[in-house]
């Protein structure tokens, strides 16, 4: 039977905010668990604004900056097991960091190595998808076929607020709810799509509103308070499991950085509201939360900055020692049995770049492209 | 003349025909306030307001599909994808719905829609966001084509599309934005199907687009230094191809190259090759050569990305091999 699923309007927290906000006290997370959360949300920070500082050097190209949105990716990735996918935007470029994935790799990434193409499987993290939404499918297949296959594993799919005027935003969420899939739809909605803001890319009132029409929860969370993103994806995951199918969570903030390193949003933003938002970032926000409840000392503070700082220079190191890449991979890497059927187009290169290598254009199989 | 930009080409199309005219209007995305990814809508917001510059939702399918529902009834929308790459997401709606509606009601309804839209290798980014995929819309009864290669053309072919009756898919290159040419003080239209010929010559016609067209007059000029004689010819409309001026063109040179940077592999290049032979077997002293992109997708890192699309120095080759000598 459906089932109509009222969605939340109000944002959930954790964090306070000053006198008028208490802390709330969150079930079944330890001391442990909050200092791995804040490891995380440093680890992201470190890497974004570092990479924001390589990008003006020239070390890597153009870059999506997700500076203030990790406390969305930190506290949902803490939600999750290991058997279980992400599905990333270019928002979420280095989610992976949070699964072990060195940072080379995802600087690699940006700087167009072949090294930054890591296998999904590695790390139960899909390639980054840059077209609007069109991952939400995949997701939605990934986690139905989980199912299918009898294993315990859910999918999570980031995207943004503008995602939602997708088509395959829409489709991929109704396939999911109508497949009882184990996903978790996550919507960074951090109210502009490049230069479009919420207002223009939607009419209802909230983004989780959408949820009804799915016949799924959806609930809205504080975007910017790492806890209330853990809890809620906590809950959407134990439903997941639970067989009981997809949750919608909506995060909610304000991009308080420019879209890329290539946009200038002075022309179209609300500075003052970006101020604001920058006042309460998200990283600062839960160390002055761990500090009241006593958790975090000076000088671990101190060594978790000094850990991620520590990776980034070795990963940016590392990243830039990769001898440059084969050009004939373009090739391999086209086709699962490319190799031969370019023959001629390998042979030219190898011409070009003076090398010797012959390739017999009767090696192996023919394939039909 | 005024010499502007090829961006400004553009710019100056729509606003004068929106100027002029209550039911032409733009919509895409980002195309209001930033002015769009590449800057060409820069500054219309002020002058026509949000209704007629408008920016929609991130969603391809509805852009067209909202494109070809008010050119149903009497409009003239100019609707732009902002990338190219992503006319895939409203292919249902350039394929199964723009190009068919007039012959599914035999004949009494117009769709007189364009679809602006823009790619190019050139800048590095990447594999989803560079294609050239012009080739796709050209296979497609029901749609007119162009791809135009300089500010004036630009210009006077966008002018034209506008006030087709048909639908018309008006691809712009990346790279050529910042192009400046000489323009006529007045827009004067250029009728869709009239190729261009930017240079005369006598040896090899080079039949080139977009951004190969500037790479295809570099390498003229080299040939020439050479003792080689090249024609250049744009046909800015690859649909519908002016086929009587290519014969003529390749009847008097005896020799074909065609240069564009999309894959060679089934590109438009097959079709002007298929044309050249057919119409001019017995004038061919050579094979038409092919000059395109390799077989892969686009490399983000710089380096690979140049390896992987033609240059100057391809048309160059291509053309002594059509006269058999070597570089
Ligand atoms: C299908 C498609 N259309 C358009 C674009 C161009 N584009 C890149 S980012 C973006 C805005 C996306 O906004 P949102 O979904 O809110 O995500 P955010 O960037 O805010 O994280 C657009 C329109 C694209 N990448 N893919
Ligand atoms: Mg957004």
């Amino acid at each position: 039977m459906a089932q109509v699923f009222p969605a939340e309007r109000e944002l959930r927290r954790v964090i306070g905010a000053g006198h008028s906000v208490p802390d709330r006290a969150l079930e079944g997370v330890g001391e442990r668990e909050l200092l791995e959360l804040y490891r995380s949300l440093v680890l992201l920070r470190t890497y974004d604004e570092r990479s924001v500082v390589y990008h003006r050097q020239g070390r890597i190209g153009t870059y999506a900056i997700f500076w203030n949105h990790e406390a969305m990716q930190a506290g949902a990735v803490h939600a999750l097991e290991e058997q279980d996918w992400i599905f990333p935007s270019y928002r979420e470029s280095a989610i992976g960091l949070l699964r072990g994935m060195p940072a080379s790799t995802v600087l690699s990434w940006w700087r167009g190595h072949p090294a930054g193409w890591w296998n999904p499987a590695d790390y139960n993290v899909a390639s980054i998808c840059v077209p609007i939404g069109t991952h939400v499918p995949h997701a939605a297949g990934l986690a139905w076929g989980k199912r299918l296959a009898g294993e315990d594993a859910v999918a999570i799919a980031f995207f943004g607020d503008g995602a939602t005027s997708e088509g395959s935003f829409h489709e991929g969420a109704n396939f999911a709810a109508v497949m009882r899939a184990p996903l978790i739809l996550f919507c960074n909605n951090n109210q502009w799509a490049i230069s479009t803001p919420l207002d223009a890319q939607t009419r209802a009132e909230t983004l989780a509103d959408k949820a009804v029409g799915y016949g799924m929860p959806g609930v809205r969370v504080d975007g910017l308070d790492v806890l209330a993103v853990y809890e809620a994806t906590r809950e959407a995951v134990a439903r997941a499991r639970a067989g009981d199918g997809p949750t919608f969570i909506e995060a909610v903030h304000y991009r308080a950085a420019p879209h890329a390193t290539a946009d200038d949003p002075r022309v179209y933003i609300d500075l003052e509201r970006v101020e604001e938002e920058r006042q309460r970032e998200c990283v600062g926000r839960y160390e002055r939360y761990l500090r009241r409840l006593g958790v975090l000392s000076d000088e671990q503070a101190e060594q978790i900055r000094g850990e991620a700082a520590e990776t980034m220079r070795r990963g940016i190191a590392q990243a830039e020692a990769e001898p440059a890449a084969d050009v004939a991979l373009l090739f391999e890497h086209a086709y699962a049995d490319g190799r031969v059927a370019f023959a001629s187009e390998l042979a030219e290169l190898r011409r070009l770049t003076g090398g010797t290598e012959a390739v017999e254009p009767d090696e192996g199989p023919e394939v039909q492209v | 003349m005024p010499e502007i930009s090829y961006r400004e080409a553009v710019r100056d199309a729509l606003s004068r025909a929106m100027r002029e005219d209550d039911d032409v209007f733009v919509m895409g995305e980002d195309i209001a306030e930033m002015g769009g990814s590449m800057g060409v809508t820069q500054g219309m917001l002020d002058e026509f307001g949000p209704e007629r510059v408008r920016n929609t939702p991130i969603s391809e399918m509805a852009i067209v599909g909202a494109g070809i529902g008010a050119a149903m009834q009497g409009m003239r929308p100019v609707v732009e994808i902002m990338y190219e790459d992503f006319l895939t997401l409203s292919l249902e709606q350039i394929v199964n719905q723009a190009a068919k509606h007039r012959y599914m009601s035999g004949g009494q309804l117009k769709v007189p829609v364009t679809i602006r839209t823009q790619g190019g290798a050139g800048w590095s980014p990447g594999a989803q966001h560079a294609q050239q995929l012009e080739a796709w819309l050209v296979h497609i009864p029901g749609l007119k084509v162009v791809f135009a290669s300089t500010p004036e053309d630009v210009r006077g072919l966008l002018w034209s599309a506008i006030y087709d009756d048909n639908p018309v898919v008006f691809f712009e290159h990346r790279t050529l934005y910042g192009i400046k040419g000489e323009v006529p003080e007045e827009i004067e239209p250029i009728e869709l199907g009239k190729a261009r010929i930017h240079r005369q010559g006598e040896d090899v016609t080079v039949v080139a687009t977009g951004r190969l067209v500037h790479e295809a007059l570099a390498a003229a000029q080299e040939a020439e230094a050479q003792g080689v004689s090249v024609e250049v010819f744009d046909p800015r409309t690859l649909q519908p191809l002016d086929e009587r001026a290519l014969i003529d063109s390749v009847k008097k040179t005896n020799r074909c190259v065609v240069a564009h940077e999309a894959v060679v592999r089934g590109g438009y290049g097959a079709e002007i090759a298929a044309v050249v032979q057919h119409g001019a077997f017995d004038w061919l002293d050579a094979p038409v050569e092919r000059v395109g992109a390799k077989f892969v997708p686009l490399p983000f890192a710089p380096v690979m990305e140049e390896f992987v699309v033609p240059h100057a120095a391809d048309v160059l080759e291509a053309i002594y091999r059509t006269v058999g000598r070597t570089a």
